[in-house]
């Protein structure tokens, strides 16, 4: 929303404020302005001149030389232009030595303005220069007066007869003026007309609120041009559907005169962003920027009566009714839109005419032909014209109003407004009376007010008198008893006693507020169990070189094939959103992987050696589809790296953290996990006490070809709310031992298929409550060990807790294991 | 008893000792500066041992002579003796004299020979680097742990309940729009605020209330600059007994200069949200310019950072707690603002792309 000062203090006259200070008050009152432009900003030393006198320029063909008188008193200064419409007589702007205009003639704008000085042109002094609309920052669009191309001409504009030479040409063109841009809250449907705003000016200043005076219909027009027939002699209105237009209001003006609308109105859209285009046109937008009520015209002759009432109808007849679905309908920007039952229109006897609250049709609207309008100010079901507007694609001025849900008070206001604007301007004859369906009339509400609780909520202690003057000022209107508020229906927020103390609030001042810590019963703050376990998950990850990514929570359903996913795998049960930005951004993620490839292939691509990185987020797997409850949010833990380190690498990170978390159990790894993105002979699902926590593996070469990257990646998910269950943070102190212990070394020669875990399997349960540990010193295949064995050697260490180890007790030991070991076909080396 | 059977033969024996004596303590004296000449001219530790084992060896020079002491007369002995104590002594001495010397002068050839550049470049443990969303939340979570928060957590798939109808904010709100949602079903959103947390802990837990809810959310914004469709909020909720707009002012002030300096000033500003009535939004001094106006603040000199307010009578009442007993303030914060404001970074879509150059920043 844009309004320009001098238009808010037209409705307060007694506002006297800068720019900012205006900016800064109305913020901290509750109308945020975004900002602020000043018109006249770069325009420095613009006055009115008159061209007494031109020459032609005696070295230059397309220059001339004009004398140019710069004030009453009958100074003259020369100035040369290359202009094509200047003549002599011409009354137009001229910036002196030494001004600045905002930009260039082709209308380019130079922040900080061109500085203009005297000078020569091909050898001619010039002290000054004449100015375009586009140099004194504007266009033609905002002043469809000034020429197509150059000197911008007062002479032509009957009201601009009266300016005197030497005085301001910034002020008479109405550009001494600042634009301000707020920011509108929703709640504060008023707001988004310049009355509002003025009257939270008027408000915030203490100034007095001057609204337009416009008088009840029938009485606001000169006798002479009021016809003795009634607007219900022209038009019949029938509102079938309540609910969604509450009200309508149709006026009808007869003897329709189209001309441009006066230059006060020009400035005043056209600081708005609004282009004049006629005295109708632009009193309409005049009107829906002021009170921020939309209207539509008409044109009275297409609009056809009721077909049954034949010659007994007026001839010409409104039906405001939901469309039929699949109903076609041209608008006045000459589209066909495709319509629905939900959407609202309005139909003439015959045939639709407009969509109600978007825009008018084709077959209805205004053209320069015009004899007779019809003027529809209505209020329509806010939520109903935005949504209609969304399926439409749709969101013109109008609907951007109606759709906040304006109050149906002002729609005949706003008509009244309008009607006398086109009595003021002679734009035509506006008929006596209205036809006005409103039904239910909107009365001000009462709201029980509680000065006490109010300081309660607030922190304050503000006295009821002083609550009464700001009431007053916002015209809500406070009972003697001071217990009960009226408030008027354009205030549609205000419904209780909370809102009341946010209004005293807003205008004793948020900065007056004392600024307090909450007393009260204390409470111990803190992290729950599963962040404290998410805080050792990034410790771990730290501590391994990893870094901390972050991806989205949507993907591609493509994802799945990337990954290899077979079709039908539970993987691929994802929740699906049904607005998504795209379909790369359609499907909550099933699994974590598809965010961490992506971020290595970016880093991979970028040429970042050794990069390891880790993400800790949600995915989303529904119970069922489509989805009837939540999904099921379980947080995992996401590891994945390229460049220094394998497998084993990664396998040591998940144990770090396991043991850091307090699952001290062993942790097995079980080479039949079966992920199809993994490389099949180098994966793993991680087993903990029995249960899958999470896998472990080499990216698959082909998963890796689908993400552009040219080196091995390992990666490693865990399942964090397994971990969180399992999880603890009890330590508890085991004796340093006392006796010494035994180490026995063991060589092995064997299939390439044993693993090592079958191997330490067979050393622990053999061992027994004896072996401390065993350690994997050597592994070793080629040149020395027949084809498809290996070698391996261990360390296995032995101790007993109670006493001294005895060699026998050891190499009782020591037998069994060995015998396990010859029994899966283990070759012992001596 | 030989001595008497040989009586004769003694006198001539005496002589022959007497001159025997005489050349060992020659023999002595050639030996001890022959010893001294060679431990002096020895330059390392193998040479001295070399000098110690041809002296003072089993068949080292000295040893040689003891066993001539035979021939001693027995009187003589423990005179001859003590000189030649005194010889291996005094020698010992002067080998471990210059034992010493030589082992110090290896040590400094050792040291000398080890001396580093230390101004080569070190070696260091690769470390990761926390995302800076997470830094900053950690600090965040800090603050308000620290006056006695709890850190909760809800839903990132939400009923359209929690996220919009128990926050005031009905079915067609035209607040449901400028959030931009993102649907799954008509029941079912991704939620577009962590304040969706407010409402599942008021209905499970009764007053006093403070907790702070981190979390991701989601609209449907195109990605740019200063626009991401899943950011972070931190949602602040705090209810009791008496608790006033200017315990929030309070609360916010404190947070504000805790995370952003001890000079930060706040400024609050009205503001509309469905679920809190007085509503607010907070502003911060410019941390780059103080509040004297510049680029960064856009010469305004404050930077807006938050929205709060009292909790809506309306929302307490939906989430089962008495607003005549009980008041509280809310608060929300966007994560990814603080990060970006406070590490100075201009491009939010960095903090997506996981480039380790940018991570291993924080």
């Amino acid at each position: 929303m844009n309004t320009p000062l001098s238009w808010i203090k037209a409705y307060v006259p007694d506002l006297d404020v800068t720019p900012q200070e205006y900016t800064d008050a109305m913020t901290m009152s509750g109308t945020k302005v975004e900002g602020y432009e000043c018109l006249d900003a770069d325009l420095d030393k613009i006055i009115i001149g008159r061209i007494e006198k031109i020459e032609r320029h005696p070295d230059a063909d397309k220059l001339v030389v004009c004398q140019v008188q710069i004030n009453e008193a009958g100074e003259t200064i020369q100035i040369v232009t290359g202009a094509p419409n200047v003549f002599e007589g011409a009354v137009i702007p001229v910036v002196l030595d030494g001004g600045k205009v905002a930009g260039g003639h082709d209308g380019s704008k130079t922040p900080g303005g061109i500085k203009i000085k005297k000078g020569k042109l091909r050898g001619v002094e010039s002290n000054g220069m004449m100015c375009s609309i586009e140099e004194l920052g504007s266009s033609r669009e905002m002043y469809p007066e000034a020429p197509e191309e150059g000197i911008y001409i007062f002479n032509e504009v009957p009201e601009y007869a009266d300016l005197r030479l030497g005085s301001d040409a910034v002020a008479a063109l109405g550009l001494r003026d600042a634009v301000f841009e707020y920011e509108i809250t929703s709640n504060r449907v008023d707001c988004f007309g310049v009355l509002g705003i003025a009257r939270e000016a008027a408000a915030t200043f203490r100034k007095e609120f001057v609204p337009p005076r416009v008088a009840e219909p029938g009485h606001i027009y000169e006798a002479k041009k009021r016809s003795n027939d009634q607007t219900s002699d022209y038009i019949q209105v029938e509102v079938r559907d309540k609910e969604l237009c509450p009200r309508y209001v149709a006026r009808v003006v007869k003897n329709i005169r189209l001309a441009p609308s006066p230059m006060w109105m020009q400035r005043r859209l056209a600081a708005c962003g609004i282009r004049p285009i006629n005295n109708l046109v632009d009193i309409t937008n005049y009107v829906m920027e002021e009170y921020s009520q939309p209207m539509h015209a008409y044109d009275l002759s297409t609009i056809a009566g009721d077909p049954a009432e034949g010659e007994n109808g007026c001839g010409h007849k409104i039906v405001v009714e939901r469309a039929k679905d699949g109903e076609v309908f041209q608008t006045l920007d000459g589209q066909e839109r495709k319509l629905d039952a939900s959407m609202l229109l309005i139909r003439d006897g015959e045939k639709a005419v407009g969509i109600a609250g978007i825009m008018g049709g084709e077959n209805s609207k205004i053209t320069d032909e015009v004899e007779t309008m019809l003027l529809e100010a209505a209020c329509f079901d806010g939520t109903n014209i935005r949504l209609s507007g969304k399926k439409l694609g749709m969101r013109t001025d109008a609907a951007a109003k109606f759709e906040k849900g304006l109050d149906p008070n002002t729609a005949m206001e706003a008509m009244n407004r309008a009607c006398q604007l086109i009595e003021e301007l002679d734009a035509g004859d506006v008929v006596e009376g209205c036809v006005d369906c409103y039904p239910e009339v909107r009365r001000p509400i009462q709201v029980a007010f509680n000065l006490e609780a109010c300081n309660r909520l607030l922190g304050t202690d503000i006295s009821i008198e002083q609550t009464r003057e700001y009431f007053n000022r916002l015209e809500l209107e406070l009972n003697e008893e001071g217990n009960l508020v009226t408030v008027p229906t354009w205030r549609q927020d205000v419904l209780r006693n909370a809102d009341l103390a946010e209004e005293i609030a807003r205008f004793y001042g948020y900065d007056n507020i004392p600024t307090t810590l909450p007393t009260g019963e204390a409470t111990t703050g803190g992290l729950s169990f599963k962040l404290q376990i998410e805080g050792i998950a990034r410790n771990v990850a730290e501590q391994y070189g990893f870094c901390e990514g972050m991806n989205y929570s949507f993907e591609s359903p493509k994802v799945f094939d990337k990954l290899c996913i077979p079709e039908g795998d539970a993987a691929r049960q994802a929740v699906t959103i049904l607005n998504p930005l795209g379909e790369d951004y359609s499907i909550m993620r099933t699994m974590p992987l598809n965010g961490i490839l992506n971020s290595l292939s970016t880093n991979y691509n970028r040429r970042n050696k050794n990069v390891r990185l880790f993400e800790l987020a949600n995915v989303y797997l529904p119970k069922a589809l489509p989805l009837t409850e939540l999904p099921e949010e379980r947080v995992q833990f996401t590891l994945g790296f390229y460049g220094d380190g394998d497998f084993f690498d990664m396998k040591g990170v998940v144990e770090e953290f396991l043991e850091q978390a307090g699952l001290k159990n062993r942790l097995i790894c079980d080479a039949a996990s079966g992920k199809p993105f993994l490389h099949p002979g180098r994966q793993a699902n991680l087993v903990y006490e029995g249960a899958v926590i999470g896998y472990l593996g080499e990216v698959h070469p082909q998963v890796l070809d689908h993400y552009s990257i040219g080196e091995k990646v390992y990666v490693a998910v865990i399942d964090m709310p397994q971990i969180v269950e399992k999880a603890s943070f009890a330590i508890k102190y085991e004796g340093i031992a006392k006796y010494p212990a035994m180490s026995r070394d063991i060589s092995m020669v064997m299939k390439k298929e044993i693993t090592a875990g079958q191997i330490e399997e067979i050393l622990r349960k053999k061992g027994g409550r004896l072996l401390e540990s065993c350690h994997l010193f050597d592994v070793y295949e080629g040149a020395q060990i027949k084809d498809g064995y290996k070698s391996m050697a261990y360390s296995v260490t032995f101790r007993n807790k109670e006493k001294t180890l005895e060699d026998k007790e050891v190499n009782a030991v020591m037998e069994k294991i060995l015998k396990a070991l010859e029994e899966i076909g283990v070759e012992l080396r001596k | 008893m030989r001595l008497h059977t040989y009586a004769h033969k003694e006198k001539k024996l005496l002589v022959s000792i007497k001159r025997k004596v005489k050349m060992m303590k020659e023999k002595l004296k050639s030996i001890m500066s022959a010893a001294l000449s060679q431990i002096a001219e020895s330059t390392d530790v193998e040479k001295l041992n070399a000098v110690k084992v041809t002296i003072l060896g089993k068949k080292g020079e000295l040893t040689e002579l003891l066993k001539g002491m035979r021939d001693v007369a027995p009187e003589e002995r423990p005179k001859v003796g003590q000189l030649v104590n005194e010889t291996r002594a005094a020698i010992e001495a002067k080998l471990e004299e210059k034992l010493a010397e030589l082992a110090a002068k290896k040590r400094e050839e050792q040291i000398a020979r080890e001396t580093i550049d230390v101004t080569l470049p070190a070696r260091r443990l690769v470390r990761g680097h926390r995302h800076p969303n997470i830094v900053a939340l950690d600090e965040v979570e800090r603050i308000f742990v620290g006056m006695g928060y709890e850190v909760v957590e809800g839903p990132e798939i939400e009923y359209d309940y929690y996220n919009f109808e128990a926050l005031n904010i009905p079915a067609n709100h035209p607040a449901k729009d400028e959030q931009d949602t993102f649907y799954v079903n008509d029941k079912i959103v991704l939620r577009t605020q962590t304040s969706s947390v407010q409402v599942r802990v008021m209905e499970k837990r009764k007053p006093p209330i403070r907790i702070v809810a981190p979390g991701r959310v989601f609209r449907s914004d195109e990605v740019d600059a200063t626009h991401s469709p899943s950011f972070h909020q931190i949602e602040g909720l705090v209810i009791d007994k008496n608790i006033t707009f200017a315990d929030l002012k309070g609360t916010l002030a404190e947070f504000a200069k805790k995370i952003f300096g001890e000079e930060t000033k706040v400024k609050f500003r009205p503001h509309h949200f469905p679920f809190t009535e007085p509503s607010a939004e907070m502003d911060v001094t410019c941390f780059k310019c103080g509040g004297k106006g510049c680029r960064f603040c856009k010469g305004s000199g404050w930077i807006e950072i938050l929205g709060c307010g009292v909790v809506h009578p309306r929302v307490l009442e939906m989430s089962g707690i008495d607003p005549e007993e009980y008041s509280g303030f809310a608060f929300g914060v966007g994560l990814e603002r603080i990060a970006l404001l406070k590490y100075e970074i201009d491009d939010m879509r960095l903090l997506y792309e996981n480039d380790v150059r940018f991570l291993r920043q924080f």
